[in-house]
């Protein structure tokens, strides 16, 4: 509690110039999302428990590849942007939410790397 | 975390069950929040029970005849009895509306009478709104304009004073903005529906010629952005207006101007 006037509440630390380009990206990543998980669970479907040989004979066709790799760096992207909201919204502890918000993007980033990654090393290394 | 469960000393407790009027055959229950900044007492929910035959048709009416016949105590802001001056906004039946102009026809059984949810509140049924004015205060309401002032007046065609209509009924009454979840945990931030409803209706007055600083002062996660389409302003208002669309138009302009 301090002797602030109702308009130094209200203005706070100012307006941060930007949310338009966070909202956009949330939108664009939640429509690509569509095609591409329709593109990736039918290739996904075909390879899930049909032994080494066919898993690596799917994923060293570049068209499935791309599409792994765009739809999991695309669907981490949203995952990130989507949770970076929910801990705006419903952590109030400043110290905390900014922890959270940090973890949130070291994680889904990390996990879009690993995706990227090994995708990468079935498509090059494979025969 | 947000406050899911209500502090000790903020829990609604039973309260006094007034008398019934003597010789009424048509008798209604009204159970009424009430809490008093004079004592130490728990808010507490007080029964009271009107003759529904000498008493008029909407809530206000009730309230009116408990204060004037049964209570004097009881506490709460009303003036036109019209729905044109917002005072008399509170929730009712589970739904945040004006008291003048919700008929008791429309409620069953009982009924339950709370003060606009997730406010500080004064007295009894009446919220402190002062947050709420500031911030309606922040969006600059009025015509900004650079070119000097015309000799007789601002023009502006038919076309496009309709383009205010559905944004200028609002009274500011608030039952919007305290039905939002996001107005609830982020209110110290978020501008809520109702701040951002009038700040539409600034940024397309054809009139008007400070439309891009408008839309810079809103381009911020958290005085914007934290409208997540719920629609619970849309459904509660109580002049039938849709501040949710007014703000996702404003999202669109923030878009628009960008490509």
């Amino acid at each position: 509690m301090s002797y602030l006037t109702d308009r130094k509440r209200v203005a706070g630390l100012g307006v941060a110039k930007n949310g338009v380009e966070h909202w956009v990206s949330q939108r664009m990543t939640a429509v690509a999302l569509i095609p591409l998980s329709l593109l990736f669970i039918f290739p996904f479907m075909g390879a899930l428990g049909s032994g080494y040989d066919a898993v690596i004979a799917t994923y060293t066709h570049p068209g499935n590849a791309l599409v792994a790799l765009m739809f999991f760096t695309v669907l981490f992207r949203h995952h990130r942007l989507g949770l970076q909201v929910v801990i705006e919204d419903y952590i109030h502890n400043h110290r905390r939410q900014v922890q959270l918000l940090i973890l949130n993007t070291l994680v889904w980033r990390a996990a879009g790397f690993t995706a990227l990654f090994a995708i990468a090393k079935i498509a090059f290394t494979a025969t | 975390m947000v406050e899911l469960t209500l502090p000790k000393n903020s829990r609604v407790v039973t309260g006094k069950t007034w008398p019934k009027p003597a010789g009424a055959t048509n008798i209604r229950k009204f159970s009424i929040y009430r809490w008093s900044p004079d004592d130490t007492d728990n808010p507490r929910v007080d029964a009271y029970f009107v003759d529904m035959d000498t008493c008029g048709p909407m809530v206000l009416d009730a309230l009116i005849k408990i204060k004037t016949e049964i209570d004097p105590t009881l506490t709460f802001r009303r003036s036109c009895r019209e729905g044109i001056c917002g005072s008399c906004a509170m929730n009712i039946d589970g739904i945040n509306s004006l008291a003048c102009i919700y008929g008791m026809d429309e409620i069953k059984g009982d009924v339950k009478i709370y003060p606009l949810p997730h406010m500080p509140i004064v007295k009894d049924l009446i919220p402190d709104l002062t947050h709420f004015y500031a911030q309606h205060a922040s969006i600059m309401p009025w015509l900004e304009t650079k070119t000097n002032s015309p000799a007789k007046e601002w023009k502006q065609t038919i076309e496009d004073r309709k383009k205010l209509d559905g944004l200028y009924e609002c009274v500011m009454c608030a039952c919007c903005s305290t039905s939002c979840p996001s107005y609830w945990w982020n209110s110290d931030r978020y501008l809520g529906p109702a701040a951002l409803l009038h700040a539409y209706r600034w940024i397309i007055d054809s009139r008007d010629e400070a439309t891009g600083e408008r839309l810079d002062e809103l381009n911020d996660p958290f005085k914007l952005y934290r409208c997540h389409t719920i629609m619970n302003c849309a459904q509660t208002c109580p002049k039938g207006l849709n501040p949710a669309k007014a703000i996702s138009e404003i999202k669109k302009m923030m878009v628009e101007r960008t490509i």
